[in-house]
């Protein structure tokens, strides 16, 4: 593999001949702003939040998939790229409910000064949005910024469904698919600014191909995602990241190895992840691992004796 | 791939319509009813079953064309028989304008209300018909000649294009009348001898190969076969041929681009015209459908392609029907097929039907609407030419591109050249509508003015306002452009654009408000969705008219932002020029006059 040099911001770096541009940025220890890409998915480039100049280029690049070539000039923080990344970021923020999204989402919007207020009061109201027909749409009055907001879908014991939080990122839909799980449960449905994440005739999760693998939540950058548990205590107003512990272990299920961490709050487990820098399952873990973890925390009857365990007992149940 | 499906049976009829549109199933695995002894002992469903998810678009086309909408038991079928996940067929399904998902009345009336069509009578149809579920607003028809125009989709039965229509005529073809009407003549252009590609549109019968054949036809061909592929692309190099479907790549390079590649490759033609004011593919087509085959078999043979398809829009049944009677008439006496007169040179040709999706007319997304994926581009580089359908080497031309060729193979690419301008060669198709006496197709060599155009179509009804050059992704332009000369070069220079040719004049009678806000509908509504910069600027820039319709001032600096990001940051040519034609309104201070 040979190398090629290119030049981001004036510096210049020499990345093997298969590295994309975002790659020899983070080379450079300058990462970009991603919201679609992540490392072990293939790039569906969609978001736009990491898109750069590009010398001779007519139009903005996306740093995550383009691929590095020998003597590109390339810059990161031009006016042009600022404007579009401030825009990606404003337009997503005023019509998606970007409040519980990663830490990295907010101070991104800190960053590009994203102004949400120049649309208008954003729409809320929550009315289901699976029956849009692709090519048509309400007229708008202009007097309001439409959203996605529609209401949450609980429909199973293990996880929810908020799709007002939704940005569309194909990611769960990629974790589902050919990337990890190859079930296939959910795809992103019809057009537009109607474009959703759906099972077929949005037929609810129990009744759909999904095998509660998990790998969808733990791809979702935006809490679109979450476990049942997570769900209900913030729901409660219990849900308290900062006091949370996360311990790593290895599933004792079978002999395969996956890392798991347990986010443990009150000295209950209330998330499953697993390490994407693992080796062995790249961050994707199966039911087992990610849900099948009441036996080391029994929650009887009698054992009901905190909120948090009311909590959880409710979202085990059901 | 371990697939779920659902305990839902397809009726008798729907089993008949996939079935004939993808072939009876092989086995109880891929949905057969009977079991046979073999089924027990042997698993299918791999990579051969998987191969099939191209047919998926024809599949649920068919379901719809024939029940009218297509139910759980359809789909569940479908994706039996083709190995395709369920939830991947529904997101196909719902991409697509012209398919259901939910029940409804088996014929359906499609009323254009684009720009064209509004002011023409558009709006009052569609408002006699308000409180009606199987009358919805369309998309520009493709038929803006004859304003007003509709599309009825008819369970069971073919569809029908209406134009010019009214009230008693959807609602008697809503009951299953046909209604026989006289159509304007698409090519009134009444000097007829500077045409090149629309020489035999009008006078040639489109429905006979004999008829083709004593005008010329496949006299382009022959000489073809004897000149040899690479002596072709030469001449059509020479030619300096630009496409003529709205981003004017030269044609003779992207052939010689694909035919470096290693094969397969292969051909399409886009014939999904859904550019708002566009219908010239659509009189080409009509008019001339054994020139298109001919033209795409000497493209097939130079690049050295052994298939091709024609993607053409599901709007236009009569083109579909007059180009699938062409081809078979082709098959049949050997310019199609595994020996092309001859020749030892295989080449087939294929159409596909759009479901209404003007989005897979952008080349890439039309690879994966053929494909069997919703119709998403795909983020360029690669470019066709080296992994475009299926992954393969790909040349995709335009009808009109394509139709130009005959005459580079028999004339040669100089003698080409020699016409138009240097930059601009040969003549352009523009496809008139609006306020002008004569509207139609015509064909004036490049470098014809504007004001020129117009007086061939016998000039405006009443004072000029503004020009939609180029399309809703084109740009307004004043009366003080009527000087300005039809070229790639000068439409660039002036910060305009020909894109597929559209010429649409508006006089002091047009409500730009109205026909402005319905451009950025339009782009709403086309969006795939899948970059944020056009899904959701599209909607914020119809948001921030509408405010400003409403009373508001025009937040200039808001639209500038919008307009930025879609150019700069969007995937596709959809959102890079989804603000264009809003912000030459405004520009040119159209809404301010209302
Ligand atoms: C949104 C969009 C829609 C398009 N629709 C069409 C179309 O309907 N027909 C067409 O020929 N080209 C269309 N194009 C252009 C094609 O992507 C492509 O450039 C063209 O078919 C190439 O053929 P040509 O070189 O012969 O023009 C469209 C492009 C975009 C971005
Ligand atoms: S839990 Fe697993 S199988 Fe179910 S939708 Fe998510 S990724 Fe797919
Ligand atoms: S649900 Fe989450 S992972 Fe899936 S598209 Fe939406 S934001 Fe992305
Ligand atoms: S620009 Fe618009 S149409 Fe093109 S890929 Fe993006 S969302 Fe889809
Ligand atoms: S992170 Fe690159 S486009 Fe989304
Ligand atoms: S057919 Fe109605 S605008 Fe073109």
């Amino acid at each position: 593999m040979s190398d090629v040099t290119i030049t981001v911001d004036g510096r210049s770096v020499a990345v093997s001949d298969d590295a994309t541009i975002l790659d020899a940025c983070r080379d450079l220890g300058q990462d970009q702003p991603t919201l679609c890409y992540l490392e072990n998915l293939t790039p569906v480039n969609a978001c736009r939040v990491c898109v750069v100049e590009v010398e001779g280029s007519r139009t903005l690049v996306p740093s995550c998939s383009r691929s590095a070539e020998e003597g590109m000039v390339v810059k990161t923080d031009s006016p042009r790229v600022r404007l579009s990344r401030k825009m990606v970021l404003e337009f997503l923020a005023s019509s998606v409910d970007l409040s519980q999204s990663t830490e990295e989402v907010h101070s991104w919007l800190d960053q590009y000064e994203v102004d949400v207020a120049r649309y208008g009061p954003q729409v809320t109201g929550a009315a289901p949005r699976d029956g849009r027909h692709a090519g048509h749409h309400a007229i708008p009055t202009g007097l309001t910024a439409e959203t996605v907001d529609q209401p949450v879908k609980v429909d199973n014991e293990l996880y929810i469904r908020d799709y007002a939080k939704c940005i569309l990122c194909y990611k769960c839909v990629e974790a589902c698919g050919e990337d990890a799980q190859n079930t296939f449960a959910i795809a992103v449905a019809g057009r537009g600014f109607d474009a959703r994440i759906s099972t077929e005739f949005d037929v609810a999760l129990p009744g759909s191909a999904c095998v509660y693998c998990g790998n969808c939540i733990g791809v979702c950058p935006t809490g679109a995602l979450q476990f049942r548990s997570e769900y209900e205590l913030r729901q409660e107003g219990l849900w308290e990241e900062d006091e949370q512990t996360v311990t790593r272990t290895v599933c004792s299920y079978c002999g395969v190895g996956c890392n798991l961490e347990l986010h443990v709050q009150d000295n209950r487990i209330v998330k499953v992840t697993s390490p994407m820098d693992h080796s062995v399952t790249n961050g994707h873990l199966c039911i087992k691992g990610r849900f099948g973890y009441d036996y080391v925390q029994e929650l009887g009857d009698d054992l009901a004796s905190t909120p948090i365990d009311i909590v959880l007992k409710r979202a085990r149940s059901g | 791939m371990d697939l779920k499906f659902h305990d839902v049976e397809p009726t008798p009829a729907e089993r008949t319509a996939v079935d004939d549109a993808v072939g009876a199933p092989d086995s109880t695995w891929e949905g057969a009813e009977e079991r046979s002894a073999d089924d027990l002992r042997i698993a299918r469903g791999g990579h051969a079953a998987r191969a099939q998810r191209h047919l998926l678009l024809p599949a649920l086309a068919a379901v719809q064309s024939e029940i009218g909408w297509i139910s759980p038991g359809a789909l569940d079928y479908i994706c039996r028989r083709l190995q395709v996940p369920p939830a991947d067929a529904y997101g196909v399904a719902t991409f697509y304008a012209l398919l259901s998902v939910e029940e409804r009345p088996g014929c359906v009336a499609h009323v254009c209300d684009d720009i064209a069509c509004r002011d023409s009578g558009g709006t009052a149809i569609l408002e006699a018909f308000a409180d009606r579920d199987d009358v919805v607003p369309s998309p520009c028809l493709g038929q803006c000649d004859r304003a007003p125009a509709a599309f009825i989709q008819r369970a069971g039965s073919p569809d029908l294009t209406l134009a010019p229509t009214a009230v008693s005529e959807i609602t008697a073809a809503l009951e299953g009348a046909v209604p026989e009407a006289e159509l304007p003549n698409p090519t009134p252009q009444s000097d007829r001898s500077g045409m090149r590609v629309l020489e035999r549109v009008g006078v040639v019968d489109p429905s006979s190969l004999e008829a083709f054949q004593a005008s010329g036809g496949f006299s382009a061909l022959e000489k073809s076969v004897e000149m040899g592929a690479a002596a072709v692309i030469a001449e059509v190099k020479a030619s300096n041929l630009r496409g003529r479907g709205g981003a004017a790549f030269p044609t003779g390079v992207k052939w010689e681009g694909a035919a470096r590649e290693d094969g397969p490759r292969y051909l399409i033609c886009n014939a999904d015209e859904s550019e708002p004011g566009t219908f010239k593919d659509r009189v080409l087509m009509e008019g001339d459908p054994f020139g298109l085959i001919e033209s795409m078999v000497i493209a097939g043979l130079a690049i050295g392609a052994e298939h091709g398809y024609i993607y053409v829009r599901g709007e236009y049944p009569v083109a579909t029907s007059r180009l699938r009677s062409a081809i078979d008439q082709c098959e049949a006496a050997g310019w199609l097929g595994n020996d092309v007169n001859g020749t030892g040179r295989r080449f087939s040709v294929e159409i596909r039907r759009g479901q209404g999706a003007y989005i897979c007319g952008e080349e890439t997304a039309l690879f994966n609407s053929i494909e069997g994926y919703r119709g998403e581009p795909r983020q360029k580089p690669p470019f066709p030419t080296q992994s475009g359908l299926f992954g393969k080497p790909t040349v995709v031309n335009n009808v009109e591109t394509l139709l130009n060729i005959p005459g580079i193979v028999l004339g040669g690419g100089e003698a080409f050249a020699e016409i138009g301008t240097k930059d601009s060669t040969g003549t352009r198709l523009f496809c008139l509508s609006g306020s002008v006496a004569v509207p139609g197709v015509y064909e004036v060599p490049f470098g014809t003015t504007l004001r020129a155009l117009l007086d061939m179509a016998g000039g405006a009804i009443s004072d000029i306002k503004a020009i939609l050059l180029g399309g809703a992704a084109g740009s307004f332009v004043g009366p003080d452009a009527l000087d300005l000369a039809l070229t790639f070069e000068d439409t660039r220079s002036a910060g305009v654009s020909l894109g597929s040719g559209v010429v649409m004049v508006f006089n002091e009678t047009t409500s730009f408000v109205g026909t402005t806000r319905r451009i950025a509908e339009f782009f709403r509504d086309e969006s795939c969705g899948q970059c944020v910069p056009c899904r959701v600027g599209t909607v914020r820039q119809e948001e921030l008219l509408a405010r400003h319709l409403n009373g508001a001032d025009l937040d200039r600096s808001l639209l500038d932002d919008i307009a930025a990001v879609m150019a700069d940051a969007s995937i596709c040519g959809l959102g890079h020029t989804a603000a264009t034609a809003v912000r030459s309104a405004v520009d040119l201070g159209l809404l301010e006059a209302t």
